[in-house]
């Protein structure tokens, strides 16, 4: 457990990559950036990939030591099952929204390098960065600093176009994940003062239901949960990611609120002591309950798609906090499943909603507009993206066969199987309310155009492609035999040998 | 009084402050002062506890101490950040606030 264990350099190598290769492309500019970012984003992949290879043939979390310094004075780089699965989830969808940039941000040889597109290529690899240091950080504090990372690579990719109302609703956005951030540290202090040690393997089994412990584990959820907008700390995201460009609102969306995400669940299931964290669970995945019946509603009413789509984000999110209750108090059985089904709900959301983005992106571009009521033409303009869409939003309402419908599936049987059928009541809800939304684009995009609106302008086939493709990863995640995901089991407390 | 228990308590009421002018204020200035009151409030805290946690014959526990540092250079450079975010803002649009303006549904594509 405190040592570093044979592959653990491959963790080194997802951290340096990507921070060498921002310092490097922010040295040589614009065109070398562009390049350096697609080749070492296309390389993140084949990290990802051997990451998780490795930590599916140990059967156990890879650890590396830096230094050789063991914690609790050392900060170790974990990848257990979690952070494993999530890294190659990023990587993947980093590479895609990489790929779909070349269009906006591409340098051809006859043209001068523009600070955007230098700006565009050092944030990607700096998210990447960030990323990964806080998929694979041990150390609560070190976690901490990797999230603040994120916030400023994320916030300064959103803010790229320098429109008026992206600086408001940005700079909105920082303010609540400030204020989530110095929470989160608060509780860190209080843990570091109870037990000497922020190394949340060596915290786990170790704490004890007292004041500061409880008084820390409050804080650090209340400020993540501000990060990853639960509701009611949601009103910061819509304008955000609705506001930004549509690489950007890909991978805040997409992305972005994951970290925040895994963060909650090494701080819930590893390092809360289990008798309270059952007892306040139903109360966090209330609170989520209310986001997925709140967001979808507030979603159905949107007159621009990028809103809709945003408040989409707010609903989904809602479904990661279901999985809490049932992963504590559940029997083993029970708890793997519905680990799993959240698990696969934050990946599968991940490629949906990336693609999501990025289609809706495409279809504004090409009508010119992203009002909800007139989209008609999109479909003969935009027909991959309009596709990527509608595959993207089957994930969601979890039709199968799809990811979505996998995690959905298995939080619901879970839910049923433990006798806590509201949540199964509320997953059904949701499921419909996203079905109205989703119909509600869908129809409009096939619809013949206005007469008197201006023709769509066809768009090249590229960007659509990306889309495409991560929808249909979304989709695929559903076609896989469920043992193919016993690799997120790896790793987690209370998790049996056995894989469901 | 004891030392680390004055320096709590004063870390809790600095807490307390930045809190409520985060919340309070609505001048994206006032909101950053306020998390900057805030922060400080932490990291005595975290003061506080390096002392109390101190190993024999040290006056303090050096780890602690070492994520002060690295805090406050994640909190100058949020401040910073924020700071330029909100001047880019009152220069573009000569808002002070982040509040939406009334007409944010219908504003620009």
């Amino acid at each position: 457990m405190t040592a570093t264990t044979p592959a653990g350099w491959l963790l080194v190598v997802a951290l340096v990559l990507p921070v060498a290769g921002m310092l490097l492309a922010f040295v040589l500019g614009g065109r070398a950036a562009e390049r350096l970012a697609l080749l070492l984003l296309g390389l993140g992949v084949g990290v990802g990939v051997a990451v998780s290879a490795a930590v599916l043939r140990m059967g156990a979390p890879i650890v590396y030591l830096p230094g050789g310094w063991a914690p609790p004075l050392g900060l170790a780089l974990v990848a257990d099952g979690v952070a494993a699965a999530m890294l190659l989830t990023t990587a993947l969808v980093l590479f895609a929204v990489a790929l779909f940039g070349r269009a906006a941000h591409a340098t051809p040889p006859d043209q001068a390098e523009t600070r955007a597109a230098l700006a565009y290529w050092c944030f990607l690899l700096a998210l990447a960065g960030s990323l990964a240091a806080a998929f694979l950080g041990g150390d609560l504090f070190n976690l901490f600093v990797a999230l603040e990372m994120l916030t400023f690579a994320a916030l300064s990719l959103a803010c790229l176009e320098g429109k008026p109302s992206q600086f408001r609703s940005e700079l909105r956005y920082l303010l609540f994940a400030l204020i989530g951030s110095v929470l989160y540290l608060l509780g860190t202090a209080l843990l570091y003062g109870g037990y000497g040690t922020l190394d949340f393997r060596l915290l786990a089994g170790r704490t004890r239901a007292d004041l500061p412990t409880l008084l820390a584990a409050a804080l650090m959820t209340a400020g993540l949960a501000a990060k990853m907008a639960l509701f009611p700390l949601h009103l910061w995201l819509p304008p955000a990611h609705a506001g930004a460009p549509p690489a950007a609102s890909a991978l805040l969306s997409g992305l972005v609120v994951k970290a925040a995400f895994v963060l909650l669940l090494r701080v819930w299931i590893w390092v809360l002591p289990p008798l309270p964290a059952m007892a306040a669970a139903p109360l966090l995945a209330a609170l989520g309950a209310a986001a997925i019946l709140v967001g979808s509603l507030v979603a159905l009413r949107q007159a621009r798609l990028k809103l809709l789509v945003a408040y989409s984000t707010v609903a989904q999110i809602g479904y990661l906090f279901l999985m809490l209750p049932l992963v504590l108090s559940g029997a083993a059985e029970t708890a793997s499943h519905a680990w799993l089904g959240g698990l696969l709900q934050a990946g599968s959301h991940a490629f949906a909603k990336a693609a999501m983005f990025l289609a809706a992106g495409l279809i504004a571009t090409a009508l010119g507009h992203d009002r909800v009521t007139a989209l008609g033409g999109a479909g003969q303009a935009v027909p991959r993206a309009v596709f990527a869409f509608g595959l993207a939003g089957l994930s969601l309402m979890g039709i199968p066969p799809s990811g979505g419908f996998t995690a959905k599936w298995l939080l619901l049987t879970s839910a049923l199987g433990d006798g806590q059928w509201w949540w199964a009541a509320v997953i059904l809800g949701g499921g419909l309310l996203t079905g109205g939304y989703v119909y509600r684009v869908l129809a409009g995009t096939i619809a013949a155009p206005p007469g008197d609106a201006p023709r769509p302008r066809p768009l090249p086939h590229g960007p659509q492609n990306v889309a495409l493709g991560l929808a249909l990863i979304s989709v695929a995640l559903g076609l896989l035999p469920l043992a193919s995901f016993g690799l997120v089991q790896i790793g987690r407390p209370g998790a049996l040998g056995a894989l469901p | 009084m004891s030392g680390p228990v004055l320096y709590g308590l004063l870390g809790a009421a600095l807490v307390a402050l930045g809190l409520f002018g985060l919340v309070v204020q609505a001048a994206v200035l006032r909101k950053i002062l306020a998390f900057n009151l805030l922060g400080g409030g932490v990291f005595l805290l975290f003061g506080v506890v390096a002392r109390r946690t101190a190993p024999a014959g040290l006056a303090a526990d050096p780890v602690p101490q070492a994520m002060v540092i690295t805090g406050i250079v994640v909190a100058f450079a949020a401040t910073a950040l924020a700071v330029a975010m909100a001047l880019r803002m009152y220069q573009i649009t000569a808002a002070v606030t982040v509040s939406p303006p009334p007409d944010a549904q219908a504003g620009d594509a």
